[in-house]
């Protein structure tokens, strides 16, 4: 048995330690170190709760919108407070945007540039493969990048700016959005549809969302050279179908009412108890140790030296199970009917984890369309009333990398707790009070290691596949 | 490894939250990777767009700090993470068994240009907000109190102190624009203004060029989210008080704080993070705004302020309190009529 510390990570938000045990050729056991802590839920304590809106979004410059919505919902509950139609159109524009640029950037920026590796040289994929997404040099990412920029310019007419964006308010968005505007934002909605058809999908967005079966995924696969094309046959020829499995339960609170909200335990979809939400730091370099406490009753208190501790990340669990959260999650969760054909025919793995992405772009982008023509400019787009001086509310939100929420507790008109559930938290949680392990670290079990590796690069593809946002999971 | 007629950097992020760089990727005309590469910047590792990971990362800063690969500039993103008390184990550098603060100050000494890029690293930034439980700290400041993670004397190779990109976010071309300048040998230490920040940015007030500044003119003001008077009496904005060229320059394409409908809480200053009041709400002092534009007499200021309040259109009194145009420019043709 060889034992190996791997990082640092790049190519994933934040900072990633990852140990692992190697016996046989193959990871036996797997331990995922979160190595910053910031502190947001401290420095949100006795704040007023508006604020929440400004310090949120920057948990993450990733995940920044959904941040925003997610504190936006927590402070409407505590109101019992509903956006105007336009509002609630905007916000879900607004975090449409972001989750579709985020899934892009991780395939073209974080994802890809690894089968580029010197590593896989003796492919016969590998050169091409290597011209096009080679990280900073590849001839994909200008291109894509030019797009992303373009696409984005959504969110400054809809949010201002991005990231760190004051737009998104309980009471819906700070944007009024004008008949002109309307266009313009159709405009770059079709100049950014023409971009995915032609470069990424090689075919329309409405018929890859139509493919049924991986074999249908095969076929289409060997139609053109689009990226996501070139990918599939790729993920072919290493088998990522094999790489990274995880049969766990998972969770989507649902988002857009596009995609519906539950938990999938085998094909046996059930409603989320959200009361059974629970986190531990049985092994976090927390004060709380292995008490198991409800959001809402959360406690941050840092314990650097804290023995048996590996992580400043707690262990979420639902129902006292880890569970695994993300874009393929939500897809199987509504029901989508490729996903539910990857799930039942090969499980969560690698590359279901990137397709997932893709199903999901696919469906949103012609939902935005039909959005952006449902606003309606000269009526309301935000109402604001006051905040209670004590309440509770929860803020749930599906970020592009998965489930986040946010459990505030108001008191004395000041934030009394404030607890942050991010995706990644889910997703690189470690080992809880009971010893069983985080969904990556089970998803690590059975890598191969290649003889003479000293960064396994099968790690490398498993740790990446759920797009880690390491700033949110520790906040 | 290194190309001798290239610019050499080396980015790293520790305390922050990686917006400043993922704010980068929206760079137009160029795009980013091709804006470096204009400049003569060649980057020898960014943790979101290299291929270098792991063990050959940690010896690549080995090599630099030991001297064997030259480096031009130092980019560090977020803030130096010093805590608990002074250890920096509040950020271990992944699987290098060494607190990120000690690899910022070796590098930073061998460094060519040191650069803070977003106001995290330039002054502690939203990562030092609260009671600044982490001990959070700029490279050179804590907070407006010169000194930070690498003292208050700090300067680096080539003679300058650490350049501050402040803003939370910093806007794209901000950054790139600064790094080719550096790149270029056109960076000089008069380009910096009494904080160290770029003053190509920093010489502008955020209230240049704001679209509401009719509104602000006559103290026409909005009173709720969505309004479209101006923010300054009721919603917190500080756009008159903000170095910065946000709406003149836009974000996004065609976006600002101010025309996404909010307001500027100057995140380019140090100690934005902790205003001493609800960001989005105006302190006031008998009826008058706390924060009136710094280079002002307040008497002139409050006198002004009324005589523009008696004056202000009946256009601008509606307009300031509705979400659309209620009101729109009368047109003197029609009125002549």
């Amino acid at each position: 048995m060889t034992r190996r510390i791997l990082g640092p990570f790049n190519r994933v938000e934040g900072d990633l330690e990852v140990r692992i045990d190697i016996q046989d050729g193959a990871v036996s056991e797997a331990w995922v170190t979160s190595p910053l802590y910031r502190g947001f839920e401290q420095i949100l304590k006795g704040k007023p709760p508006r604020d929440a809106l400004v310090y949120a979004p920057r948990i993450c410059g990733i995940c920044s919108v959904s941040q925003s919505v997610a504190a936006a919902r927590a402070l409407a509950e505590t109101q019992g407070l509903t956006a105007p139609e336009n509002g609630r159109l905007a916000t879900d524009l607004t975090l449409a945007v972001e989750n579709i640029a985020d899934h892009l950037t991780h395939f073209y920026m974080f994802f890809m540039p690894d089968f580029c590796r010197d590593t896989y040289a003796g492919e016969t994929w590998h050169e091409g493969i290597a011209r096009r997404f080679r990280a900073i040099k590849g001839e994909a990412a200008p291109a894509f990048l030019a797009a992303r920029a373009e696409f984005m310019h959504m969110l400054g007419i809809l949010a201002g700016k991005w990231p760190h964006t004051l737009s998104v308010q309980p009471g819906g968005s700070t944007r009024p959005i004008e008949a002109q505007e309307v266009v313009r934002l159709l405009v770059i909605l079709s100049g950014f549809r023409k971009h995915l058809e032609q470069h990424v999908y090689g075919t329309t967005l409405e018929s890859f969302a139509s493919l049924a079966s991986a074999e249908a995924l095969m076929a289409w696969s060997h139609e053109g050279q689009a990226d996501l094309q070139r990918f599939w046959r790729v993920s072919e020829a290493l088998a990522l179908a094999k790489l990274g499995r995880l049969d766990m339960p998972v969770m989507s609170y649902g988002s857009f009412g596009l995609f519906q909200p539950g938990v999938m335990r085998g094909s046996l979809r059930t409603a989320i108890n959200t009361q059974a939400i629970t986190e531990d730091a049985a092994h976090g370099w927390m004060a709380q140790g292995p008490q198991t406490l409800h959001p809402f009753d959360g406690v941050t208190v840092p314990d650097a030296d804290r023995a048996d501790a590996y992580s400043w990340c707690k262990a979420p669990r639902l129902a006292g199970e880890p569970v695994q959260v993300g874009a393929i999650c939500r897809q199987i969760v509504d029901g989508q009917h490729l996903a539910q054909a990857l799930h039942a025919g090969e499980g969560v793995n690698v590359r279901t984890r990137i397709i997932g992405r893709f199903i999901e772009i696919a469906r949103l982008v012609p939902a935005m369309e039909t959005w952006v023509r449902a606003l309606r400019p000269r009526e309301p787009f935000c109402e604001t009333i006051p905040l209670p001086d004590h309440a509770d509310g929860v803020g749930l939100v599906e970020a592009a990398r998965g489930s986040l929420g946010h459990w505030l507790r108001i008191r004395n008109g000041h934030i009394h707790n404030y607890q942050i559930v991010a995706p990644t938290t889910w997703n690189f949680s470690p080992r809880d009070a009971a010893g069983i392990p985080g969904p990556l670290e089970q998803a690590l079990v059975g890598a191969p290691v290649r003889p003479g590796e000293d960064d396994p690069v099968s790690v490398q593809h498993i740790v990446r596949s759920f797009d880690p946002c390491m700033v949110c999971t520790v906040h | 490894m290194a190309d001798e007629g290239k610019t050499t950097l080396l980015w790293l992020q520790s305390g922050g939250c990686g917006g400043c760089t993922l704010s980068m990727m929206c760079a137009e005309g160029s795009d980013m990777l091709t804006a470096f590469q204009a400049a003569g910047i060649e980057i020898l590792w960014h943790p979101s767009l290299s291929e270098l990971s792991g063990k050959d990362v940690v010896r690549l800063f080995e090599r630099i700090i030991a001297g064997e690969i030259r480096l031009d500039i130092l980019c560090l993103e977020g803030a130096v993470m010093t805590g608990p008390n002074g250890t920096g184990k509040f950020h271990m550098m992944a699987a290098s068994g060494r607190p990120m603060q000690g690899w910022i100050a070796d590098l930073a000494k061998v460094a060519g240009h040191v650069v803070a890029v977003g106001s995290c690293a330039a002054f502690g930034g939203i990562t030092s907000a609260g009671g600044n439980a982490t001990e959070a700290r700029g490279l050179a400041y804590d907070g407006e109190k010169r000194g930070g993670h690498l003292g208050a004397d700090f300067r680096a190779r080539a003679g300058l102190p650490v350049v501050n990109i402040a803003g939370c976010p910093t806007h794209p071309n901000w950054v790139i624009e600064t790094l080719a300048q550096i790149s270029l040998g056109l960076f000089g230490e008069n380009q910096l203004d009494t904080t160290e920040r770029p003053r190509s940015y920093a010489d502008h007030l955020v209230h240049h060029g704001c679209p509401r500044n009719e509104f602000y003119e006559f103290k026409a003001s909005a009173e709720k989210p969505s309004e479209l008077g101006c923010m300054m009496e009721n919603l917190g904005c500080k756009g008159t008080q903000a170095h910065a060229d946000c709406n003149t320059r836009l974000w996004n394409g065609e976006g600002s704080c101010l025309r996404g409908g909010y307001a500027c809480i100057n995140c380019t200053a140090p100690g934005f993070e902790e205003p001493g009041h609800a960001f989005t709400t105006t302190p006031k002092f008998a009826g008058i705004p706390v924060g009136l534009p710094t280079d002002m007499p307040k008497a002139w200021f409050v006198a002004l302020s009324s005589l523009a309040k008696a004056a202000t259109p009946q256009r601008l009194r509606r307009n300031a309190v509705a979400d659309h145009i209620v009101l729109p420019p009368s047109s003197r043709s029609k009125a002549q009529k």
